[in-house]
């Protein structure tokens, strides 16, 4: 029998950054909050070891230990799903800040189409654009409904940027100003505009100058020290959960954070939900904590398999359509780049910051005609400075040798004179995407793994193709001396890295019968349970997620405390 | 190779750092690494630790296998004109050490059964651990040596020791307890990673890995030349950080 706790006003399971949003704005309106975090305590002086490659980027020192916990993956369902039992494809991060810690910072709006793409996608091409297979729907809510929390989350946290010419309209300028521009960028933006593309500069949650926000947290500037992805920021320059949301809970006496907490059971009597049963990992106790809400906000994956474990919901079925938990599971396609070889310029490309870049949208979205195209949507082009760690970054022109005399020569040559443009491509749901339990693996309690069901489509090959070519384009004016570019996407393949941008499975939307949750992220058939993330994507947008993430938690905070309000449907 | 020895006069100590970048807010400086390591300066060595480097020593291999693993990785990142290769940066003693820790025992991969043989876009579905693998791969690239040479792998030229890897990169080889193919992908990402790794873990040994690629190791800040053309900067490794 669980340890039964005294009842709190809300609980959170998993304190990322949705986690610590909402429990930032439900604290300072005095709720009772207990944050359930199941890694450990994070903070900005634990990195003071931190520009160590092998550590962090290549024994993944900030991610869940899938010795205890991983996924299976299958291509399809005529295929065994077998776990994941190295990290590949994506990065699950674990502890207080979650994946939030160990973020690039490219903090990116939705365009205006993405939040109305099957409407959108109607109007101008017909129905007969969309393939039978594909899951599209809108979002039940518009850009514009959702520019407020957008601007809130990027005041927070203090984003570096200018005016991207083809976005969605902003009610204010980005708080701090855009990062400095190497000498590769420049070169980018000369070839771009020569090409009459629009370039701006990606929006960064790397601080481009000291920033006072409006919680009153300060933060200093970034050093472009180049360890950004897969790690912390040693002067919490970096916007993340850990230094910029979870202090000001904190502040306000309200917030109780339980680290080694691992969620197992969303508890549930009639039509509301009454609490969670969770283990603490360092005693093997298990806990019961009673609460009047319960949020979930923890990755993707945990979010929907807490609830088929849990029972709460009702589980997608491929075959008829029906159902919605685990429904339209996304990726992004992340391959459709080329690579420039220069043998007459050396540039500074180890050094760098994770959202230090710049962007082109011309082919994102709906920004150009797919009237003679095969796809829809579409994927920003950048030329991002990230910071060229030595061990991940030995390419040569054409790709071989990959070992050897040669390959050293050659390695070591254009160790500073390669550049790379990339896309970042957009990911339609399809019908047979999806998430389950697995029937055969299970977890270190016992409780079975999530099974992802996923394969790259003809959609996902001809975007991929088409923005490859784009970006050897720019990458030809820019003048390089060799250029190799991605000529067939192939399978989707869980053992290499692309992006930790997994979405969809409990998405939101206006109807009940096609969304889990509504536009407050709200669940439809649980009036007291919120479930918040990239969970609720109904498909993934051309760019990185988090900004999204983070404006639909200061949404469904909004819900939240509406809901305390009035009780109900808070739509 | 150009001249590494004097001292970078673009070199900022911290102090100076924290003066020149503004990294204050309001008079007080912000940051958890900042605000736990000043003050700063270099501790002295002692003469007897630069004369002995006590970590090259074997945690698992046993001495035919160390000697395998310094020729195979040799051939794969070799000296040349540019500078010393695998054997010269301790690439064998990195992955030596590698392989007496979690990484050996795949202490955070997940290896529960059941196993089955899956798609190759499933990933590694064995049951062997890393330790294992290498210990099979290295008696199979003996095996091998002797089947197609009469010799031992260390005794081969550098052509024929060469054609052996290939024959395991392209999964020629016989062998039905490991992928052949899947042993060299692990062999050539663990020979970059002890080339380019930090000097603690014991490769890169001296940094030279570093310096052969221009690459500055651990650097507090670049933001005085994010937006300048190229600047060769002096490397420093974590240890610089430590005698703070």
């Amino acid at each position: 029998m669980a340890r039964k706790l005294p009842k709190v006003d809300v609980v959170i399971v998993g304190v990322g950054w949705a986690g610590g949003i909402i429990a930032s704005e439900l604290t300072k309106k005095g709720l009772k909050v207990v944050g359930l975090e199941r890694g450990k305590e994070r903070k900005t002086e634990d990195y003071f070891m931190v520009h160590d490659e092998l550590r962090y980027a290549l024994r993944y020192e900030l991610m869940q230990d899938l010795s205890k916990e991983t996924i299976t993956f299958r291509g399809n369902e005529n295929i065994r799903a077998l776990p994941m039992r190295q990290y590949g494809s994506f990065l699950i991060g674990d502890g207080l800040g979650g994946a939030g810690v160990h973020w690039n910072g490219q903090t990116f709006r939705f365009l205006p189409y993405d939040f109305e793409i099957y409407s959108k996608t109607v109007e101008r091409y017909g129905k007969d654009k969309i393939p039978a297979d594909m899951a599209l729907q809108d979002w039940g809510i518009t850009y514009d409904q959702l520019e407020p929390y957008y601007d809130k989350f990027e005041k927070v946290a203090g984003i570096s940027g200018e005016e991207n010419p083809l976005a969605g309209k902003r009610s204010s300028k980005y708080p701090t100003p855009p990062m400095k521009k190497s000498p590769a960028m420049v070169m980018f933006e000369k070839a771009t505009k020569k090409m009459k593309l629009h370039p701006y500069m990606m929006p960064s949650a790397n601080l481009s100058e000291s920033y006072t926000n409006p919680d009153g947290i300060k933060r200093a500037a970034c050093q472009y020290c180049g360890y950004c992805e897969r790690f912390g920021c040693e002067y919490g320059a970096k916007a993340d959960p850990v230094v910029t949301v979870i202090p000001i809970a904190n502040k306000t006496g309200n917030f109780e954070i339980r680290t080694h907490s691992n969620v197992r059971r969303i508890l549930k009597t009639g039509d509301k939900v009454t609490g969670v049963m969770y283990t603490d990992v360092t005693t093997g106790e298990e806990i019961e904590q009673p609460a009047d809400i319960v949020v979930l906000t923890s990755y993707v994956f945990n979010n929907i398999r807490l609830l088929l474990m849990s029972e709460v919901g009702r589980p997608y079925d491929p075959n008829t359509g029906t159902g919605v938990i685990g429904k339209n599971y996304a990726y992004q396609v992340i391959k459709g780049n080329a690579i420039g070889f220069f043998d007459d310029k050396e540039f500074n490309t180890f050094a760098g910051a994770g959202a230090l870049g710049m962007v082109v949208d011309d082919y994102n979205g709906d920004n150009f005609d797919h009237a003679n195209l095969n796809f829809i949507h579409g994927g920003m082009i950048s030329l991002s400075q990230t910071g060229l760690r030595p061990i991940q970054n030995n390419p040569v022109p054409g790709g071989k040798p990959t070992w050897g005399k040669e390959f050293k020569e050659k390695s070591v040559k254009y160790a500073n004179r390669f550049l790379t443009v990339a896309s970042q491509g957009s990911s339609m749901p399809f019908k047979r995407h999806y998430l389950d339990l697995d029937p055969s693996y299970k977890d270190v309690y016992g409780d079975p793994l999530i099974r992802i069901t996923f394969d790259f489509e003809e959609q996902d090959r001809q975007m991929a193709k088409f923005l490859a070519g784009k970006c050897a384009d720019v990458l030809k004016e820019m003048g390089a001396n060799h250029i190799d570019s991605m000529k067939d996407l192939g399978p989707y393949d869980i053992t290499t890295y692309q992006s930790t941008h997994n979405t969809g499975g409990v998405i939101m939307g206006a109807d009940p019968a096609t969304s889990a949750v509504n536009n407050y992220m709200q669940m439809w058939d649980v009036d007291n349970l919120f479930v918040v993330g990239a969970s609720a994507f109904p498909h993934n947008s051309g760019y990185n997620p988090t900004d999204t993430v983070g404006a639909l938690a200061y949404r469904a905070a909004e819900g939240i405390l509406k809901y305390r309000d009035t009780g109900g449907q808070v739509v | 190779m150009v001249e590494e020895n004097k001292e970078n006069p673009e070199s900022l100590s911290r102090r100076k750092f924290i003066r020149n970048t503004g990294y204050t807010v309001g008079g007080l400086a912000v940051g958890g690494i900042i605000g736990s390591v000043l003050p700063l300066g270099m501790a002295k060595k002692s003469k007897e630790e630069k004369a002995n480097n006590f970590n090259q020593a074997l945690m698992y291999f046993t001495p035919e296998q160390f000697r395998v693993v310094d020729a195979a990785t040799e051939r794969i990142f070799p000296k040349d004109d540019h500078g010393p290769g695998a054997k010269e940066l301790g690439v064998a003693f990195f992955i030596d050490h590698q392989l007496a820790g979690d990484w050996g025992f795949n202490g955070r991969d997940y290896m529960q059964a059941p196993f089955y043989q899956g798609e190759k876009v499933q990933g590694y579905q064995g049951r062997l651990k890393r330790r294992d693998v290498f210990d099979i791969a290295i008696r199979e690239i003996q095996n091998h040596s002797k089947a197609v040479y009469k010799k031992d792998f260390t005794a081969l030229k550098g052509k024929e020791q060469d054609a052996i890897l290939s024959d395991f990169e392209a999964d020629k080889v016989n062998i039905t307890t490991i992928s052949p193919s899947g042993f060299f992908q692990m062999l050539r990402s663990v020979t970059l990673e002890g080339a380019y790794s930090d000097p603690l873990y014991g490769g890169n040994k001296n940094m030279d890995g570093w310096k052969m690629k221009n690459y500055p190791g651990s650097q507090m800040a670049y933001a005085d030349i994010i937006d300048k053309k190229f600047k060769k900067v002096k490397p420093q490794s974590l240890q610089n950080h430590m005698n703070h």
